[in-house]
């Protein structure tokens, strides 16, 4: 497991994903939270290579032993490459939520979708708030 | 909805170890530590501590219980004498099960162990039958229990009980010490491996625990995820999943808990007649042949055509694949049959295995 922390290099969703913007490509992926949330992730469903991503909609699946997750996108457009090392050890998801355990690449339809996500100083309040 | 949810004597420990704690039938218990994968494994290898109290113990004492008991359970329970436990079923008046327990045999009294969410339904049940003169008696409240399993159970006890109780067998039970605190220690479990059960009173329980976790040898803390997890890889059933008031014990494959050559326990003639005749479902184990997780309610499916539902599914720590408690077809329930399993829409190969999953016992290292 992997200490708490939310980088201010990435743009996060309600859902609990985070996304990092490199060049007109970004990179997806679940938040501390989520992989803390979920518990062990033993499998990741993926998405097909080119297969389109939703702004808000589900593009895969995490599961742990107990429970399954959908992943939810958190901006449009085509899914460009899938971390085939997810797939086979699905547990870098809770040991390195931003690095290793990235889930897909995808080139956005529209980059400006991002600005509707928030920083991670707002997702950090936002997470504050949950708990209320 | 806002309810009280239940705290067992062990909940600070708990949470000092780091757990996540969920709420399960009425209770915030720890549902994993360091993480199910590790813990089940742990088991499997060495040793783990589990905090079952929120398990049942319903007393019934006083001349005729055993007479009582063998007229409302399902086993047989002339067969076990002071000392020992037995696996049996309390049905409803159709041959629905009410819950699944066991029944320990002591000196002077019967001790029934029951799922925490049955508790009431099992002592209403219990004490509505009893005779005059047969006394029932709740003491779920004032006894917490430990469950120690694993092949290094005895190495992880040794050092704390009085006398030493590495005697028993499978499905034995004695009084003991263990640090100073008077339990009930059983050779009983849910994870199909060696170990013990320990019943001690709730305030003393964290006495127990803390002896047993700073052992050289001691086990891991261990939560319900891995409970889960390693039963299913025995299939052993789960009340509410495998087992419940719409069918009798016989599609779950219980007949041998059932004495239905003698017993005259409610719905004893439908037990017989489904045995006879066969029941059009039975409960299997599945396997995934590929990739995915089967989870409870999943359809299965032989050549397009619904044969049954997934009640219990995981991925398997031990195998690293996935796997289920199905009730199937009684066409379709012999090991080898390959079926697929629909999650969330997609479909998995699986084939029909033979029970348990995994090479282990409860009973590996008796001496017989």
């Amino acid at each position: 497991m992997s200490d708490e922390t939310y980088p201010d290099d990435l743009r996060y969703h309600p859902e609990h994903d985070w996304v990092r913007l490199d060049g007109d490509e970004a990179v997806f992926g679940v938040t501390w939270f989520a992989q803390d949330a979920l518990g062990e992730v033993v499998y990741f469903d993926p998405p097909e290579v080119g297969a389109t991503t939703t702004a808000g909609a589900s593009y895969g699946e995490l599961e742990s032993v107990k429970a399954v997750s959908d992943i939810i996108a958190p901006a449009g457009g085509e899914v460009v490459a899938v971390n085939a090392a997810v797939s086979d050890s699905p547990e870098l998801v809770n040991g390195d939520p931003y690095g290793a355990g990235w889930l897909v690449k995808v080139r956005l339809s529209d980059p400006s979708q991002l600005d509707a996500l928030m920083d991670a100083a707002a997702y950090r309040a936002y997470l504050a708030g949950l708990g209320d | 909805m806002i309810t009280d949810l239940k705290r067992t004597s062990l909940y600070d420990r708990h949470a000092a170890a780091g757990a996540k704690i969920v709420p399960f039938a009425g209770w915030e218990m720890p549902v994993e530590y360091a993480g199910v994968r590790a813990e089940h494994l742990a088991v499997r290898a060495r040793s783990g501590l589990f905090d079952v109290s929120h398990m049942g113990q319903i007393e019934v004492m006083g001349p005729g219980s055993r007479e009582f008991l063998q007229s409302v359970l399902t086993n047989d329970i002339t067969r076990i004498g002071p000392g020992q436990a037995q696996y049996t079923l309390l049905p409803d008046d159709e041959g629905g099960v009410i819950d699944d327990l066991l029944a320990y045999a002591l000196l002077d009294r019967f001790l029934l162990v029951v799922n925490a969410s049955n508790i009431a339904p099992c002592f209403e049940r219990i004490s509505g039958l009893a005779p005059a003169g047969v006394d029932v008696v709740d003491r779920s409240p004032e006894v917490a229990m430990l469950a120690l399993q694993g092949p290094a159970w005895a190495l992880a006890l040794s050092p704390f009980a009085s006398p030493e109780p590495f005697a028993l067998q499978y499905m034995e039970a004695t009084e003991a010490r263990v640090s100073g605190v008077p339990c009930l220690v059983a050779r009983t479990g849910y994870t199909g491996e060696p170990g013990v059960e320990i019943m001690c009173p709730a305030d003393d329980a964290s006495t127990v625990w803390d002896a047993l976790m700073r052992g050289p040898d001691g086990p891991v803390p261990t939560g319900l995820a891995a409970r889960d997890t390693l039963r299913l890889e025995m299939g052993y059933p789960l009340y509410g999943n495998e087992l419940g008031r719409d069918r009798s014990p016989i599609a779950a494959g219980l007949h041998w808990a059932c004495d239905l050559r003698n017993g005259g326990f409610p719905g004893a003639e439908r037990m017989r007649s489904e045995r006879e005749q066969g029941t059009p479902e039975k409960l299997v184990a599945l396997l995934f042949t590929e990739k995915g997780i089967p989870r409870g309610g999943c359809p299965v499916l032989a050549n397009g055509e619904v044969v049954g539902t997934v009640t219990s599914g995981t991925l398997s720590p031990s195998l690293g694949v996935g796997a289920a408690l199905a009730y199937v077809s009684s066409d379709h329930a012999e090991p080898g049959t390959a079926l697929t399993v629909d999650v969330r829409g997609k479909q998995k190969a699986a084939e029909v295995t033979a029970l348990p999953l995994v090479d282990t016992s409860p009973r590996k290292g008796d001496p017989r």
